[in-house]
């Protein structure tokens, strides 16, 4: 009993600690609600690699780096560093590019959309209703035998490639060679120092990777299990990044006017039904799957490349939203993903004894 | 006896089958078993709150948890 009061209460600070660096990231450079998005940054790497090419979302964000870095430590530190892989890859590949395009159509991903709310943009309550909805879609096929199938233990140097990948995007990061596509304008110019975002990154790892916070898991462990272990975090992220964001004045209610947000609900919601959908077939919210990456699990690598292929396509085909609404073919590649999603989970069960 | 293997099988999927199992089987010893840190630590949260005695044994790679009712 004596553990789970004392994680618990390592789950509360690590959500506090995490939230009020969230919202300091703002104030120390990042887009304002923004200050950490784990889809977002994973769509700003991606355009500064070319692969897509708006010009305003283009930046190799340290934070993730610092995230995959501070969670490989963590582990090998406390010998849960681990090869494995070979659960249904492809499929995971397409449900977290999916994710992606879902995430992009809210303009956020789980831990945004509550950061977003501890700014006072409110319309991220239907994003967090969207959440909760696709958790309770995915629970319904969790509890009829959903499964992506069994991982095996894999060499060792497979676990470690998406720690190399994240190697060699610090260098990009550091020597800025010319392919490399930099932001002059929007949020992609908008960043804190690289080592502040790297220090904050590595930091946010070490603590998601010790509390296994989930910004997804979460809501689902609320109503799956009743258990509030990973909830707890996810409000104490609110509470840390609203104290940090009342005192620096960011809090703003309202719904008109937030920093990077529409305000299209019916296509928050639905963006984040397929989010909240896909992520809890996937096991975890895009932060969780690059701390599972980090701890050498390749099919989490896998997610990570179908979140950055997503980000590419969003962008390439009028899927992301921008403040002004959602893009011209964002509506359908949702409903295209909620099928894919909604078939995934119906086909893939196994019967349980 | 009854015992869940989830080996290889990741969260939240080992507390969906550790649950249905103590459902089935009101009353009754369950093993379960698991090679990832967090399902240990997921499985043994969920026993201890529906009222078992959670013991843990390690072999090699693999979790061996009995929950006692």
């Amino acid at each position: 009993m004596n553990s789970i009061f004392s994680s618990r209460v390592r789950m509360i600070i690590a959500g506090l600690v995490f939230g009020a660096l969230a919202a300091l990231m703002s104030v120390w450079g990042n887009p304002a609600n923004m200050g950490v998005c784990i889809a977002c940054f994973y769509r700003d790497i991606t355009g500064a690699l070319g692969l897509h090419r708006a010009g305003v979302v283009q930046y190799l964000r340290p934070e993730i780096m610092g995230i995959v870095f501070g969670g490989f430590i963590s582990a090998l530190i406390f010998g849960e560093f681990r090869s494995r892989g070979g659960s249904s890859p492809l499929v995971r590949f397409f449900l977290s590019a999916f994710f992606m395009i879902g995430a992009l159509v809210f303009l956020g991903c789980p831990v945004r959309a509550v950061l977003r709310l501890a700014g006072g943009d409110l319309n991220s309550i239907a994003a967090l209703l969207g959440i909760v909805v696709g958790a309770l879609i995915g629970i319904y096929f969790l509890k009829r035998g959903f499964n992506l199938g069994r991982a095996k233990n894999m060499y060792s140097f497979a676990g470690l490639v998406v720690l190399l990948i994240m190697l060699g995007l610090l260098s990009l990061a550091i020597f800025k060679p010319q392919v490399i596509f930099i932001s002059q304008k929007g949020p992609g110019a908008t960043h804190a120092l690289l080592w502040v975002s790297l220090i904050v990154g590595i930091i946010i790892g070490v603590l998601a990777q010790r509390t296994r916070m989930c910004f997804v898991g979460g809501w689902r462990d609320l109503f799956l299990v009743r258990d509030t272990y990973l909830f707890s975090g996810i409000i104490a992220f609110f509470v840390g990044a609203l104290v940090i964001n009342i005192m620096n004045g960011n809090f703003n209610p309202g719904f008109v006017n937030q920093p990077i947000a529409h305000t299209n609900q019916l296509w928050s919601f639905l963006g984040m039904v397929l989010a909240g959908l896909t992520a809890t077939l996937l096991g975890g919210c895009p932060l969780r799957q690059t701390i599972l990456a980090a701890e050498g699990d390749t099919d989490a690598g896998v997610t990570i490349l179908g979140l950055i292929v997503g980000a590419a396509f969003a962008h390439n085909f009028a899927l992301a939203s921008s403040p002004k609404g959602p893009g011209l073919y964002g509506p359908i590649a949702v409903i295209v993903g909620l099928i894919f999603a909604l078939a995934v989970g119906f086909f893939m069960r196994e019967r349980i004894e | 006896m009854i015992e869940v293997d989830v080996r290889g099988l990741s969260c939240p999927i080992p507390v969906v089958r550790t649950k249905k199992a103590m459902e089935q089987n009101p009353g009754q010893q369950i093993t379960v078993l698991t090679d990832s840190e967090t399902s240990k630590e997921n499985v043994s949260r969920l026993g201890e709150s529906q009222g078992y005695k959670v013991q843990i044994n390690r072999e090699d790679e693999t979790y061996r948890l009995l929950l006692v009712p």
